[in-house]
């Protein structure tokens, strides 16, 4: 399969914030993906009723999950501004070398800061689970 | 009958037109997912302290129903689109690539499926 010339190489072509951008967006898509797992655990125990509730509400609540759920919530956040950026790109604006930069790193400052505001929120919350 | 030449014909239809329709699909769902994602998000942070019953007794509002269910198809839908394309990009072996989009489908279907049903049933009160 492989007697076809290949692209250059991961190991032989330098990163740079663009191209690390852009498989981020694939890699938290994929993440974002498999989250849906714990969400739908999540749903099923409500409708289930209101022990299951308590089961799933135990599960979630869990330090290793916590961890878990702080990376999901940046994943969300990064897809989200980063979608964004793409869905200007479709429409032809920001192209422009400098431009792609700047909401390159704008991404990652307000997908950071919107995780950060979200768990401040939560864990500052009064009687807080999450 | 149409006068117009063969060359011009092709020109003027262009192409099937069906080209972009898996391109736009995931425009769509991520214009949709943008509201209702952050909407979601927020809400969760509420609703993830609060008790079984007053879970139950958010989701069953008529507006939180639908705006659930709506996020639900176009999450689902969206995913699907978007895994579709990794897995046709990195999976190079062709009974893999088959197998890949089968389960993708068959796994987002049910996930998707089991989104709405349990939706429903908060909503119409069958708990």
């Amino acid at each position: 399969m492989t007697t076809r010339p290949l692209s250059p190489h991961l190991q032989i072509y330098r990163p740079q914030l663009t191209s690390v951008l852009s498989i981020t967006h694939r890699a938290t898509g994929v993440a974002l993906s498999l989250g849906t797992v714990v969400l739908l655990y999540w749903l099923q125990a409500a409708a289930r009723g209101e022990a299951a509730y308590a089961a799933a509400h135990g599960v979630l609540s869990l330090g290793a999950v916590k961890v878990l759920l702080v990376a999901w919530s940046w994943a969300f956040f990064y897809h989200l501004c980063n979608g964004i950026r793409h869905l200007f790109w479709d429409a032809g604006m920001g192209f422009e070398l400098g431009r792609a930069y700047a909401s390159g790193y704008a991404v990652l400052a307000s997908a950071s800061a919107l995780t950060a505001l979200v768990w401040v929120y939560v864990l500052t919350q009064a009687g807080g689970v999450a | 009958m149409s006068l117009r030449s063969d060359l011009g014909r092709v020109k003027g239809l262009g192409s099937a037109k069906a080209g972009v329709h898996h391109w736009r699909l995931q425009r769509l769902t991520a214009l949709a997912l943008v509201p209702l994602s952050l909407w979601f998000v927020a809400s969760l942070m509420c609703v993830f302290k609060a008790s079984h019953a007053e879970v139950v007794q958010w989701v069953a509002q008529p507006h939180v129903t639908v705006l659930l269910l709506a996020l639900s198809i176009a999450l689902f839908w969206h995913l699907t689109l978007g895994v579709q394309v990794v897995i046709e990009d990195y999976v190079r072996t062709p009974w893999k690539q088959v197998v890949g989009q089968v389960l993708l489908r068959a796994g987002a279907g049910l996930g998707g499926l089991l989104a709405v049903v349990s939706i429903l049933k908060i909503s119409l009160g069958l708990n």
